[in-house]
């Protein structure tokens, strides 16, 4: 009887894959490049955070003595856990926040004048520009800021931006902020667009009479899909970030003071070649962001399908 | 046909209680955190059309005094030096491109139709495994991308620039969000006038997805046009602009003039791309009949 009700089971299954083939023909191009270049890779890198691996002898498997090591002895770990939760939590909802306000802002302008401005914000993520920007906090008195700041009479000698403990997340996250009008932002500006008229003119009948009442009756709730991947794309650049301080205040930073999880990884990864262990430092920044991710798709639940 | 266009878009304007007062606050509160935000991008600009002996003087100006453009010149010489034409590199750069950016839009606009509207075996599982995918952020992964390449002796060719980036778990998630805002019964007048899910794709959801469509042209050509090639190729004559003009920006001559030229140098083109693909999102008008 049990036999008999898998069979039935299965065949249905057998039955509606082939009544849905077109559907599995149109995502072949995507999956096939996919699976090959993402998953497999993503797959066999699973398990090198319970190995030791150097990239020259194959690995060797060591139980969860990397995770154990992580939380117990690695000091600077721990650092950078708490470096990496200060940079997210300053940059991600800001910036998030930012993107929306912006977004939104810009479309009550004239047409030319959108496509100005979304230029002028999206423009930073577009750029390579670590050079001007460690001229404008360079320590010396050619530096744009103390130039600025001296001529002023705010300060009087120039600070050492870039170098002195006190202020390299400070830079880094104002850095990091300047960047992070991206992907996210451009989503919203184009859901903004996509809104249907005709909902601007059903609010208008209903009583809707200000900005901020469209806003909320009428615009986030048609947003639901692009605030979250806004979402989804704001958590990975603000806790993945790295390359921002590296590229800013060196690395590793005064006293680790800019050293996030990620930055760990790469010193881990890339300057010492222990791939297993570099491995479950990504795990566990990838549990973090999975955790997250869920909770906001959660919170936006109610404006999606 | 220009003349309707404007005359909706300035119908859109005069929306539920638009005061003018509220449009210029707006107005200037953008334009003093746009002028904040465009000031590095600014400042890239003067550096790069700064003769040498303007670098480094007190206090540093804000503008150029006697602009030149010998930054560009000493980039492109330094460009011509090597042992194939600088037009190669041209090339290779925008064969890359134009491949990556055509087959991610093309690829992740079907793939994300059939994951946003359709209910299959595997559906849900693959819906969950592109935010994995995206969330998943390893060092590891390149190099176990590596070894795939090497066994499929893709390195030091076109196909090691170009493949792995067709598939982008960002595209195609940004097009599922902005598809599945698609009504439904939409979707099912056309099943019921017989259209096929590609037919219904590319003929009828499509045409409504021009703002998604567009910023994702404007993702995948600003990734594709700087890709670094790194570790994948080694003859120069695969090489791309962004890795030869990283390399001339480094070397011999350093300085920061030159490196502000290349950074230049290397925006135009996406600036282009993102002036046009965004023209055509704000152009886009969702009309009353698309929805329900």
């Amino acid at each position: 009887m049990a036999q008999n009700n898998t069979e039935k089971k299965s065949s249905s299954l057998w039955h509606s894959i082939k009544q849905n083939k077109a559907c599995y023909a149109m995502l072949a191009p995507f999956m096939i490049f996919f699976i090959v270049f993402t998953v497999v890779p993503v797959v066999m890198s699973l398990p090198m955070g319970f190995t030791d691996f150097n990239m020259a002898q194959p690995p060797k498997y060591v139980g969860l003595s990397n995770y154990t090591t992580l939380f117990l002895s690695d000091k600077i770990f721990i650092r950078s856990i708490r470096v990496t939760l200060v940079f997210a939590l300053f940059t991600g909802p800001i910036s998030y926040i930012l993107c929306f306000l912006l977004a939104w802002l810009i479309n009550e302008l004239h047409p030319k004048l959108k496509t100005v401005f979304t230029l002028i914000f999206y423009a930073p993520s577009m750029a390579n520009v670590y050079t001007v920007w460690q001229l404008i906090f360079s320590g010396d008195m050619n530096g744009y800021l103390n130039s600025f700041l001296i001529n002023l009479g705010l300060i009087n000698a120039p600070v050492q931006w870039l170098t002195d403990g006190r202020y390299v997340l400070g830079v880094t996250i104002v850095v990091q902020l300047w960047i992070s009008l991206g992907a996210g932002f451009l989503a919203l500006r184009a859901g903004f667009q996509n809104i249907d008229r005709t909902m601007y003119e059903a609010g208008a009948i209903e009583g809707i009479r200000t900005r901020w009442q469209e806003l909320i009756y009428i615009v986030i709730p048609s947003m639901g899909p692009q605030l979250m991947f806004a979402a989804v794309m704001q958590i990975v650049s603000s806790f993945t970030a790295g390359t921002v301080a590296q590229n800013l205040v060196g690395f590793p930073s005064t006293d680790y003071k800019a050293h996030t999880i990620m930055t760990h990884a790469y010193d881990y990864g890339w300057v010492r070649y222990e791939m297993g262990y570099a491995s479950a430092i990504c795990m566990i920044l990838f549990v973090v962001m999975y955790a997250l991710n869920r909770l906001i798709s959660k919170l936006l639940s109610k404006y999606m399908d | 046909m220009s003349q309707i266009n404007t005359a909706k878009l300035k119908a859109s304007n005069r929306q539920a209680g638009r005061k003018i007062g509220g449009t210029v606050a707006i107005f200037i509160f953008l334009t003093v955190l746009g002028l904040f935000m465009a000031m590095p991008i600014y400042l890239t600009v003067i550096m790069s059309i700064k003769p040498v002996e303007e670098l480094f003087i007190f206090p540093p100006k804000l503008y150029a005094v006697r602009p030149t453009l010998d930054n560009f010149r000493d980039m492109f010489e330094v460009l011509h030096q090597n042992r194939v034409p600088f037009s190669r590199y041209v090339f290779n750069s925008i064969f890359v491109t134009l491949t990556v950016t055509l087959c991610q839009c093309v690829f992740a606009s079907m793939a994300a139709f059939v994951l946003a509207k359709c209910k299959f075996p595997g559906s849900r599982l693959l819906n969950h495994i592109i935010v994995i995918a995206l969330l998943y952020q390893s060092n590891v992964i390149y190099i176990m991308q590596y070894m795939v390449m090497a066994k499929l002796r893709m390195i030091d060719t076109y196909a090691a620039l170009i493949l792995p980036s067709i598939a982008s778990p960002m595209g195609l998630f940004l097009m599922r969000q902005s598809i599945s805002q698609v009504p439904d019964s939409m979707i099912e007048a056309a099943k019921v006038d017989g259209a096929g899910y590609f037919r219904i794709c590319w003929q009828i959801v499509m045409p409504n997805q021009k703002p998604a469509l567009m910023t994702l042209i404007i993702f995948a050509f600003q990734a594709a046009w700087n890709i670094q090639t790194g570790a994948l190729v080694f003859q120069e004559q695969y090489k791309t602009l962004p890795t030869v003009v990283t390399q001339a920006a480094s070397s011999g001559m350093a300085r920061a003039g030159i490196a502000m030229a290349a950074a230049v140098f290397m925006l135009i083109p996406p600036i282009i791309v993102f002036m046009i693909a965004q023209k055509q999102v704000i152009e886009t008008m969702a009309h009353s009949g698309i929805k329900e």
